[in-house]
């Protein structure tokens, strides 16, 4: 299933928007789910505000960008990730959704202004999407 | 009983106190009908919830949602007995409003998005967990009387 027109709309403004800054609120998103969430932390070995979170910002950041550019086809774009993040880094997928919320929290933050009810759907609804393209399909 | 160290419950009890409670309460109660829109089907009786407009402007809404978070800071006041707290509010939405408990658990994440869209930079990443962790109290408790 496809996201909609309207609410594809409303996510691509807002990352125009966001720019060159995606990984700033994605890293912001990460510690979120770290202090909020502290089962999340049991997938890596770090201290918060570490290199190794700002990495890993940097790539959540740019599998969101491409899964903007390829949202028909989300499960073929992000099957590699999909792979390594079942198979390799066996994470449990709950913990996708609980990043995903982070992210709405922190681009609350920062945009309040912009983050009406309508584009708050939106972007849930985007991030559902990329976590069911994320998640196994089989095993 | 939610587990919040001293620090933490004042800094939920410090930002409790700025909140606009009637404004906070309908904005969440609002956004949890728009962005999970089955959660409509508790409201029938609420008029125009066609549209995000319609939903965020609805007088009932506001009212409701007013309702609700006057609810929740009474839960702040009392986070040792949560359970104690929401025993009555537990029985009445299982036996009479059949609620699902997992739409206490949206509430709380739309709550918390709408406490960083009012507070900013002031909803730092640690008020942030404080909250969850309230928030997932609250939940729990009023999951608890359910059968």
């Amino acid at each position: 299933m496809v996201l909609a027109a309207e609410d594809q709309a409303a996510v691509r403004a807002l990352w125009r928007k966001l720019g060159s800054n995606v990984h700033v609120y994605t890293t912001e998103a990460l510690e979120r789910t770290f202090l909020a969430f502290p089962s999340t932390k049991t997938y890596f070995h770090l201290s918060p505000r570490s290199a190794q979170v700002r990495a890993h910002g940097e790539k959540v950041a740019f599998a969101l960008t491409v899964a903007l550019d390829h949202l028909d086809d989300l499960p073929r774009a992000l099957s590699a990730l999909r792979v390594l993040h079942s198979h390799k880094l066996r994470l449990d997928p709950v913990n996708f959704k609980l990043l995903g919320d982070s992210l709405l929290v922190t681009l609350a933050q920062h945009y309040p202004g912009d983050f009406s009810s309508a584009l708050q759907a939106s972007l849930d609804k985007f991030l559902r999407h990329v976590i069911s393209a994320l998640a196994p399909s089989c095993r | 009983m939610v587990n919040l160290s001293g620090d933490e419950k004042n800094a939920v009890h410090g930002l409790w106190s700025k909140v606009k409670v009637d404004e906070v309460g309908g904005e969440a109660l609002g956004r949890l009908l728009v962005v999970y829109p089955w959660t409509r089907r508790f409201f029938e009786s609420f008029g125009d919830l066609s549209t995000a407009d319609a939903v965020m402007n609805n007088p009932k809404v506001k009212a409701h949602g007013s309702k609700v978070l006057n609810s929740f800071g009474d839960g702040l006041s009392h986070l040792d007995n949560l359970k104690g707290t929401y025993a009555k509010l537990s029985e009445l939405h299982c036996d009479k409003l059949h609620v699902d408990p997992e739409n206490f658990r949206l509430l709380g994440n739309v709550l918390v998005v709408v406490l960083a869209r009012h507070f900013g930079k002031e909803f730092t990443p640690d008020l942030q967990a404080a909250y969850q962790k309230v928030v997932a109290g609250v939940a729990n408790a009023l999951a608890h009387r359910y059968h």
